[in-house]
């Protein structure tokens, strides 16, 4: 995975596992405030190993497991937040979020406005997004963009090493409710994690590729996707520019725009589905403000408008592929 | 009764060929009306009919060559009938086959398709959409067939020009360069125009067409000519040259105050009524050409003829190569808004191949505009029997000397090629030197 910043000439091979659970540790090790609750992260070490060890490290108080009852811990966490602490609540897929989609909308993202002003909630909420596993339909969607529709919360989807292992910082110090979003099929994903680098911004999409022809826009588990789309068509001569998000709400559109303004093309890559997406939203938003540097009507890749299956094949077939990226990429630029 | 003939649409056109008949007996016409298609040797022509009433029998089949003056139908206008005349000869069978006319689908009689599209349309609808300014290839059919009926043309909104593909960006450039969208040929999805098309038609002769869409160009081994209007291009120019005893002038005019006057203008109105640089230059040859009668008019039979009218012919180039020259007619009392409207309409029937008759007949001084080709003067032959032709090269950034200090200007160079028969240089200088005057008056144009 490329970086954020040309390497400074230290930086060392990790995985985004590891990133995210340097992250912890440094927070937990920081803040007294800070700890950690969901289902299996304590004992188990995490349904996707994240913070394996780290019972053994901090203890009960601070890695807790909670019982299968999304609405209860993360309203716990809630309040926590509302009590002084810094909780960090893991949830195991967003697909299950939903239970406690109401305590996230409903008090996280309104307490501030309907107190008045006088109740922050600065909880930070990890879930992992996303298909490729087999795992089937109930483990595999990619619901981030529901959440990048509610005003109050701030939504991050970490794509690189670096921004897995600082991403967790910036968002405890937000005094607002922040949901990061791993993609599942990043966790064993390897990258040099820049020794440079000590903190990022919470409020900037990144270059990844610099091209000339066409932006590629996208975020999260489809960036992988999408710089190998952008090695194949250089190719074949056609540079494109590859745009990671990095934050889904806010959106940066200034970097979005610059990017459109330079190539006049865009191709939005999206694993959500089609209908109502980020994608969708992003489109209009390149249309309402950058209309008159189109070359070509922007194309979207998206995945299949279908309960996402457990078949190899037809997992594949129904998500994004760099394939795919490379087919839409030539749609727009021929 | 009245008779139709095949009309003069040129000084060196002697003979037309009847390509197509928008009426039939019995249709009733009005003075203006579009009846019928000539192809002469330069381009296709749609005729108009100089009499109201109702259209007797037609003379002449299509496909038939006639000298200019033959009867090509009769038009009772319901006055006394005319003396009975036999049908017309055919003309010499014609060497060659004439050209077929622009690709069209047959419509039933009567009915003619657009040049622009495929829209079945009557005479009368014809005429009501031109009235209107509207384009018919963008008006939906409700009749039979999908043909347009009047009051699909009544209902039509009036926003005029025929809608092209392009890309916002497209769309952008060709604004911002000045350059006719209707004019090129998109190599987009679907003919669609994009940016680097424009580019390719801003930097100059058409790029050609991206490799994965090129379209396979006939190869032409032959040695005829290049086209049609090529021979009749070639013995006019040849005339001109061994005739016409030409001496040119040229002068550099500054544009500071023009074009300063113009972006003011431009500024706070809607991109349909800026005006672009050509329309301030036409305008001012005009003018000039009516403050120096000896420049406007035709020789003939060994002596000058002025003209009391300015019709200002305005050479174009066809995109299958060649050249025409419609005329503006009374280009001198036209406001600029109108004359650039008048421009747009002209330049882009000329390279659709469907001028009407009143644009082809002859102007009285015509101008060449190379600039957007890219070059800084062009000194061009005067078309026969005019006197005198004004070359206009490319508006550049020059350095000029203002009171004692040097500086950077746009410029244009103008020249003249004039008739030294008919004039002198004096004459020609004193033109010259009028349009500048003009120009750095651009608020009284």
């Amino acid at each position: 995975m490329s970086k954020r910043k040309a390497p400074s000439g230290t930086s060392r091979p990790t995985t985004y596992r590891e990133a995210l659970r340097e992250g912890l540790r440094e927070a937990l090790l920081q803040d007294e405030r800070v700890f950690l609750m969901g289902e299996d992260v304590g004992r188990y070490g995490g349904c996707f190993g994240v913070s394996l060890g780290l019972l053994e490290e901090f203890g009960p108080d601070r890695i807790r497991d909670t019982p299968l009852s999304e609405s209860g811990f993360v309203g716990a966490g809630i309040g926590a937040a509302l009590g002084g602490m810094r909780p960090v609540v893991e949830i195991m897929t967003v697909n299950f979020s939903l239970l406690a989609l109401d305590q996230i909308l409903n008090n996280a993202a309104t307490l501030l406005h309907m107190s008045g002003g006088q109740l922050s909630v600065p909880v930070v909420i990890r879930m992992t997004t996303g298909a490729g596993r087999q795992l089937g339909a109930q483990h595999s969607h990619s619901l981030e963009g529901w959440y990048a529709h509610i005003p109050g919360i701030r939504v991050l989807a970490p794509a690189t090493v670096d921004d897995a292992r600082h991403m967790l910082a910036a968002a405890l110090a937000d005094p607002d409710p922040v949901l990061i979003f791993e993609h599942g099929s990043l966790y064993n994903a390897e990258g040099a994690l820049d020794e440079a680098v000590d903190a990022v911004d919470l409020d900037t999409a990144a270059v990844r590729r610099a091209g000339t022809d066409v932006s590629v826009i996208t975020y999260g588990g489809s960036l992988p996707k999408a710089m190998a789309a952008a090695e194949t068509l250089a190719g074949e001569g056609i540079s494109a520019e590859v745009v990671d998000l990095r934050a889904l709400r806010p959106l940066d559109d200034a970097t979005v725009m610059a990017s459109v303004g330079r190539t006049h093309r865009a191709v939005i890559v999206d694993e959500a589905w089609r209908s109502g997406s980020l994608a969708a939203e992003i489109s209009s938003r390149i249309t309402e403000q950058a209309f008159y540097e189109l070359d070509a009507p922007v194309q979207r890749v998206c995945s299949a408008e279908v309960p996402i299956p457990y078949a190899r094949q037809l997992e594949e077939a129904a998500l994004p592929q760099p394939a795919t990226i490379v087919d839409a990429v030539r749609r727009t630029v021929s | 009764m009245a008779d139709f003939t095949m009309p003069s649409l040129g000084a060196d056109m002697d003979e037309g060929t009847l390509v197509e008949w928008l009426v039939g007996p019995g249709d009733d016409v009005t003075k203006g009306d579009v009846v019928a298609v000539v192809e002469t040797a330069k381009s296709t022509i749609e005729v108009e009919c100089f009499d109201s009433g109702t259209v007797g029998a037609l003379l002449v089949d299509p496909g038939t060559t006639v000298p200019v003056g033959t009867r090509l139908a009769v038009i009772d206008t319901g006055s006394e009938p005319p003396a009975a005349v036999p049908a017309p000869a055919p003309a010499p069978a014609p060497a060659k086959q004439p050209a077929a006319p622009a690709s069209e689908p047959q419509a039933a009689p009567g009915l003619t398709t657009t040049g622009s599209g495929d829209a079945v349309s009557t005479p009368l609808v014809r005429h009501l959409a031109e009235r209107k300014g509207i384009d018919l290839s963008s008006v939906h059919g409700s009749g039979k067939g999908g043909r347009i009926t009047r009051s699909d043309v009544e209902h039509a909104p009036a926003d005029g020009p025929h809608r092209v593909k392009a890309s916002p960006l497209a769309r952008r450039l060709a604004q911002s360069s000045g350059i006719d969208l209707s004019a090129l040929r998109g190599t987009g999805q679907g003919g669609t125009i994009r940016a680097d098309d424009v580019r390719a038609a801003a930097a100059g002769p058409p790029a050609p067409a991206v490799e994965s869409h090129a379209q396979a160009r006939p190869s032409s081994a032959t040695a005829a000519p290049a086209y049609p209007a090529r021979a009749a291009i070639a013995a006019l120019m040849s005339r001109a040259n061994r005739e016409i005893p030409h001496y040119y002038l040229s002068t550099k005019i500054d544009l500071a105050v023009a074009m300063a006057w113009m972006r003011d203008r431009n500024a706070d109105r809607p991109v349909a009524e800026r005006l672009v640089p050509a329309a301030l230059l036409l305008k001012s040859v005009a003018l000039a050409a009516r403050q120096v009668p000896e420049l406007n008019g035709y020789w003939k039979d060994e002596a000058f003829m002025p003209s009391d009218t300015v019709r200002l012919g305005v050479a174009v180039s066809l995109r299958g190569g060649g050249l025409v020259a419609p005329a503006l007619a009374d280009a001198d009392t036209m406001s600029l808004p109108e004359l650039m409207a008048t421009l747009k309409g002209l330049v882009s029937r000329a390279r659709g191949g469907r001028l009407r008759a009143s644009e082809t007949a002859d102007p009285t001084l015509t101008v060449t505009n190379l600039g957007d080709q890219g070059v800084e003067a062009v000194f061009g032959m005067i078309y026969p029997p005019q006197v005198a032709l004004v070359g206009l090269g490319r508006v550049i950034e020059q350095p000029v000397a203002v009171d004692g200090m040097l500086t950077v200007h746009p410029t244009v160079t103008a020249t003249l090629s004039a008739d030294h028969r008919a004039s002198d240089g004096a004459t020609g200088a004193r033109f010259l030197t009028y349009i500048d005057r003009l120009l750095q008056r651009p608020e009284e144009l």
